[in-house]
């Protein structure tokens, strides 16, 4: 469990990156912090392994303050994927994976057998290994990061708009390989995005932020979608537009749901109808 | 070209002793130039004083410098190490700009990546600002390893036996192909040691080859 606790950053310019932010984040599910640029989101991010220093609050895992912990060892222990994966040019495939074992200590030919076993894990095949990273696709270089994050087997991944580079084919095919992993490991992420709907796809909670890092609101995102907490809320997940906004309208076939435009994007079902439809 | 068959032994004496009086410097500057550098690139607001500094260093004659340092250092005028300093002030006035920009060159993504995966400041640097900067910092090498061959004759005025030796030689017996002989060897080690430079870069640095 991560937990903030009244956090603030403000820069020595003045500028109010966070303000009075506190939030709970719940061990083994995905929250996603999600905003437009200038939420503080990323900033609230880097809080969590000390990239960036709080001006005031604590930040706490599992009851623990981090300001009390070394911030390189405390890096080691949380797993990082990066926009662009943020993979290391001069260092093969293998050796980007397997960098916080290397950094911990571990005999490189263990570190590099165990970066093989993940790169399977990521779906990546072994005899990328041995290529540099820009020998790479971006979805590929994408897997890299994620399995460098897992490679130490970290309780926390830190996942900083990761699919924000990648072309939309590629980036659904990340999410759903998120979404499987995540079945697999239950690990704590903690999810930057501005992309309502991966915000959706991907969270348990979701935060939708304000400037600042007010909190406009939390919640599972069929709450939010069901109930939004203001018209920001409101306007920013888009409940007037595209897919959020359906109404019904009879056919010869039954009823089908058509969004503002005209539409249809799909057929209503009854309790009935489900697994058949 | 009698004269260059007749004293091959001479030429390839001389080649041997400019080459290891060359490479001290060399290396030494690199291995100065990479603190110096360090230093220019990380503190800004001393960047620019700092690589203005060193690199009029490069505008001190070699005459005057080979007077000055004597005394400096209390070392003979005539000791092969006051040739080695002054060589040596040559290399880090070329290679600590080079040194400066290659660190700069660096991504800062790449660094803030290292930094949020958990290396330390000191490994950091070793393992991933240094080496990725080698391209640059290598760029650097090899102008310095030029002028530094090339310069390195100027050590006869003091006595320093190398290829300078060809020159004053052949001047003062007017033998215009011994003066050819020095000027046809100093370019082909100069050429020689940067190829090998090349080389030992694609070897130390795969990552940077095309198509790699």
């Amino acid at each position: 469990m991560i937990e903030f606790r009244s956090v603030t950053k403000t820069y020595p310019d003045g500028t109010h990156a966070v303000d009075d932010f506190s939030l709970v984040v719940p061990a083994h599910t995905t929250t996603v912090l999600v905003g437009s640029s200038g939420s503080g989101k990323t900033t609230l991010l880097r809080m969590i392994n000390r990239m960036v220093e709080p001006t005031s609050g604590t930040i706490e895992i599992d009851g623990e303050s981090i300001a009390e912990r070394d911030p390189v060892r405390l890096r080691r222990s949380i797993g990082y994927v990066l926009q662009n994966g943020g993979l290391l040019p001069h260092h093969r495939v293998v050796d980007n994976v397997a960098t916080v074992l290397r950094l911990e200590g571990t005999p490189k030919q263990q570190a590099r057998d165990r970066a093989m076993e993940v790169l399977d894990v990521v779906g990546l095949d072994r005899s990328l290994a041995t290529r540099y990273p820009s020998q790479l696709s971006g979805g590929q270089q994408q897997r890299v990061g994620v399995a460098r994050a897992l490679a130490a087997d970290p309780n926390i991944l830190l996942m900083d708009e990761p699919f924000g580079a990648v072309d939309p084919i590629v980036r659904a095919e990340l999410q759903t390989e998120t979404l499987r992993l995540q079945q697999e490991l239950h690990k704590t992420v903690v999810f930057v995005t501005h992309d309502i709907d991966e915000a959706f796809l991907l969270g348990d909670q979701v935060v939708i932020l304000e400037t600042g890092a007010q909190v406009a609101q939390i919640g599972s995102p069929s709450e939010i979608i069901e109930n939004p907490a203001s018209e920001f809320v409101a306007s920013f997940i888009g409940t007037e537009r595209g897919a959020r906004a359906l109404r019904t309208k009879e056919t010869g076939h039954g009823t089908v749901l058509v969004d503002a435009t005209g539409r249809t994007q799909g057929r209503l079902v009854g309790d009935d109808d489900e697994g058949t439809a | 070209m009698s004269w260059v068959v007749e004293n091959l032994d001479l030429i390839g004496r001389l080649t041997v002793e400019h080459l290891r009086q060359s490479a001290l410097p060399i290396v030494l500057g690199l291995l100065l130039s990479i603190p110096a550098g360090w230093f220019a690139f990380r503190f800004r607001l001393t960047r620019g004083v700092v690589l203005t500094a060193v690199g009029l260093l490069y505008t001190i004659p070699s005459l005057a410098l080979f007077a000055l340092l004597p005394p400096l250092l209390g070392i003979s005028f005539l000791s092969e190490v006051n040739l080695i300093v002054a060589l040596t002030i040559y290399a880090v006035a070329i290679m600590t700009r080079f040194v400066a920009d290659a660190l700069s060159s660096v991504e800062p993504s790449v660094r803030q990546a290292a930094d949020a995966v958990g290396y330390g400041t000191w490994r950091r640097f070793w393992q991933v600002d240094l080496p990725l900067a080698g391209p640059v910092v290598l760029a650097g090498l090899r102008v310095t390893a030029v002028s530094t061959i090339s310069l390195c004759t100027v050590g006869i005025l003091i006595g320093i036996d190398n290829l300078g030796y060809l020159f004053t030689n052949g001047y003062q017996r007017q033998i215009i192909p011994e003066i050819l002989a020095g000027v046809v060897a100093v370019v082909v080690i100069a050429l020689l040691v940067d190829w090998l430079l090349v080389l030992a870069g694609r070897a130390l640095m795969p990552w940077t080859r095309k198509g790699a």
